[in-house]
């Protein structure tokens, strides 16, 4: 079995072992220098890409209203793109649990007696674990795009959800190609490399039974599903084998086809810092009369997972504006630092944080909410405006508390709730509230400050501990009052 | 699965969301009127992404075409079966082994995928704001042509070229009348998977010719 974050086992990866990951991810030097080289490349990138401050204000704006007017029509939309792909031929099947996307996907290769799934990029696949899935059932899921593909041959999982394999450098590339891939000379000249992930997966698009792909944007007013990359793999995926299978959340929907050139734009200057992405592919129907090439049938698995109680708040709606560009983790000084595997859920970072709640519930991401320092920087790169520090401050309270004004609890309310904190909060109050109480508390504090124990757990593993001061505040200024008298 | 679907639609409608009207916000991507402008944008974008672009006029297409089938060192070259331009390409592809697009792909996919150097297409359009090229692939040209060989050479008309994708849609209504597939295409292949490092020639053509004739 392959290691990732220095030691801790990669089936081992999950949000409930946050703090234990981010140690070992700290403690990585590679690791570390990987992900800064990579971080730093991007915000770069980004930062040319939106040369004009006023063009960069009007296009977010833009896009952020884009998606919040789709949003406000979701369920009428859904129907509408719905009903327009059946009508150009699209096979719709809705999934409310990754089970359920699981079963129908296997149910379609079941139809085909396929063995050989070849993948586009699609991070939904990689929420439902698809691969995983289907091989439990002898069916075969190769990943296509290049990262993904190194990401894999691995064993790993993708630490960017933009650049799957960016924690490692073209040495690891090297050595994971040498490892798994027969005849390989050993090389760090990149284009050798990509030349060799592009031959060894010519014949797999060749032989493919069934594509399957992601979706970046699905246009309700036509039913067309809207593509972007650069490698060509994901025109590959949807063009050779005679099936594709479109997987996707449902919150990605918009309404119009002219909402998507503004919306294209903003993702790929946020991504990549590019203009515009190799290719733009536009789906909308399977293989028509007449024509040579090109899937005889063509599925669209909408898929919910918690997205729909994302939506039922107004406020945490927002989340679901996200067009997965990756900015957001590109600038957190957080993901900067431990990388994507340390959060230990399919999307790492700012983003990862405010929806990964909503998937697997706040017992198990409680602690992800909290690893941040609410610098900001998230917000303020998201090309649809969401306010990603004010949602985590939010899902930091609905962990502690149980939900209010008659809100509907999410899951995992108050998973982070603790009974001594709260008799502690309480106790405070009351005495912040009783002024000789106060008084009583911060004097003995003042003349117990000698027994300080030097070694006070999480606080001084970085930090020296605290010690009273020798007066408390009222006492100097009580003092201060009588010298100004005298 | 209705009952999924259903689930899932009634939970979305509990939420009540209150529909948004139309915002009124400006934008305007780059656009110009300017002939010699959009020519220069649309060659300088498709250049920086690394395709090679080569002006001519109608009259010398067949020798232009079978000199880039040289300096490329073409052999094998699949063409569509129809097109404004067919008839030069046709006459310039006679000193090459050449196949015709005009049987399903499953009936000669290995030959495709592993004997042919290059396909030749038309295109849809030009977009100047991003050195874009569209296609709409159909009967005559299907959707591999232009993916699967390692070598593109597209043929676009300089009287196609419009300022911005926006502009193209709402021009020519595309809600209206939606193809199989269209493909926006802005250079060959790449990837920046390893190391950030630009590699050409991922999965899709390494080589991205663009003929652009100058019909105005």
């Amino acid at each position: 079995m392959d290691k990732a974050n220095n030691g801790v086992h990669i089936q081992e990866l999950a949000p409930e072992h946050f703090h234990d990951q981010s140690k070992a991810a700290l403690a990585d030097p590679q690791l570390r220098q990987n992900f800064r080289g990579a971080m730093d490349y991007l915000k770069d990138k980004r930062k040319t890409a939106f040369s004009d401050p006023a063009e960069e204000k009007r296009i977010r704006d833009l896009s952020e209203a884009i998606r919040q007017r789709s949003l406000s029509k979701l369920p009428d939309l859904l129907e509408q793109l719905e009903s327009n792909c059946i009508k150009n031929g699209i096979q719709v099947h809705w999934a409310e649990t990754t089970e359920q996307a699981n079963s129908i996907i296997a149910g379609i290769a079941g139809q085909h007696n396929a063995k050989n799934i070849i993948k586009g990029k699609s991070m939904v696949s990689e929420e439902i674990e698809l691969n995983h899935e289907m091989e439990k059932l002898g069916i075969e899921c190769l990943e296509s795009d290049m990262g993904e593909y190194i990401v894999q041959l691995d064993g790993d999982k993708p630490s960017h959800i933009i650049m799957p394999a960016i924690h490692k450098n073209k040495q690891e590339v090297s050595d994971t190609f040498e490892k798994h891939l027969d005849d390989f000379t050993p090389t760090i000249d990149v284009d050798q490399l990509i030349k060799t992930g592009r031959t060894r997966l010519r014949k797999k698009f060749h032989d493919a039974d069934i594509g399957l792909s992601g979706v970046n944007f699905a246009v309700a007013e036509t039913g067309t599903l809207c593509l972007v990359e650069n490698e060509g793999n994901g025109r590959m995926c949807t063009t050779v084998p005679n099936v594709h299978i479109a997987i996707t959340g449902i919150e990605k929907v918009v309404e119009f086809l002219s909402d998507v050139p503004p919306l294209y734009s903003a993702l790929t200057r946020s991504a990549t810092g590019q203009a515009i992405t190799t290719y733009f592919n536009m789906i909308s129907s399977p293989r028509r009369a007449g024509e040579l090439d090109g899937p005889e049938e063509v599925h669209l698995v909408l898929l919910d997972n918690g997205r729909s109680q994302a939506f039922a708040d107004e406020e945490m709606r927002q989340t679901l504006q996200c067009i997965r560009c990756g900015a957001c983790m590109n600038h957190c000084p957080v993901y900067t630092r431990i990388g994507g595997h340390a959060y230990g859920t399919t999307y790492p970072g700012p983003i990862g944080q405010i929806i990964s709640p909503h998937m697997m519930g706040l017992d198990d991401t409680k602690d992800l909410v909290t690893a941040s320092s609410l610098c900001g920087a998230c917000g303020e790169v998201c090309p649809v405006n969401i306010p990603i520090p004010e949602m985590l401050q939010r899902l930091r309270q609905e962990a502690k508390n149980p939900p209010k004004n008659n809100s509907p609890a999410i899951k995992g309310q108050a998973a982070a709730a603790s009974k001594i904190e709260l008799l502690a909060m309480k106790g405070f109050a009351f005495a912040a509230s009783h002024p000789s109480l106060y008084h009583l508390g911060s004097w003995s504090a003042t003349k117990m400050r000698s027994f300080m124990p030097s070694n006070i757990g999480a606080w001084t593993q970085c930090r020296t501990a605290p010690k009273p001061a020798g007066k408390t505040l009222h006492q100097l200024i009580k003092a201060r009052k009588q010298g100004q008298k005298s | 699965m209705s009952s999924v679907r259903n689930a899932i639609l009634s939970r979305l409608r509990d939420a009540k969301p209150e529909a948004k009207t139309m915002e009124d916000i400006t934008y305007q991507p780059w656009v110009s009127t300017d002939e010699k402008l959009i020519t220069a944008r649309f060659i300088k974008g498709l250049s920086a992404s690394h395709a090679e672009v080569i002006s001519t006029g109608h009259q010398d297409l067949s020798k232009l075409i079978e000199k880039v089938a040289v300096d490329k060192e073409l052999q094998r070259i699949v063409l569509g079966t129809s097109g404004e331009f067919h008839e030069q390409i046709v006459q310039a592809s006679k000193s090459l082994k050449t196949d015709f697009f005009d049987c399903d792909i499953k009936d000669w996919k290995s030959t495709l995928f592993n004997d042919v150097d290059a396909g030749i297409t038309h295109c849809l359009a030009g977009i100047a704001d991003t050195g874009t090229l569209v296609l709409w692939p159909d009967i005559a040209e299907p959707r591999t042509l232009s993916l699967v060989p390692p070598c593109h050479i597209a043929l676009v008309k300089r009287s196609t070229i419009v300022s911005n994708f926006a502009e193209l849609m709402e021009m020519q209504a595309w809600q209206n009348n939606m193809p199989t597939n269209i493909v926006l295409i802005s250079g060959p292949s790449k990837t920046a998977d390893i190391q950030q490092t630009l590699a050409y020639g991922a999965h899709g053509p390494s080589q991205l010719v663009v003929i652009l004739i100058e019909d105005l």
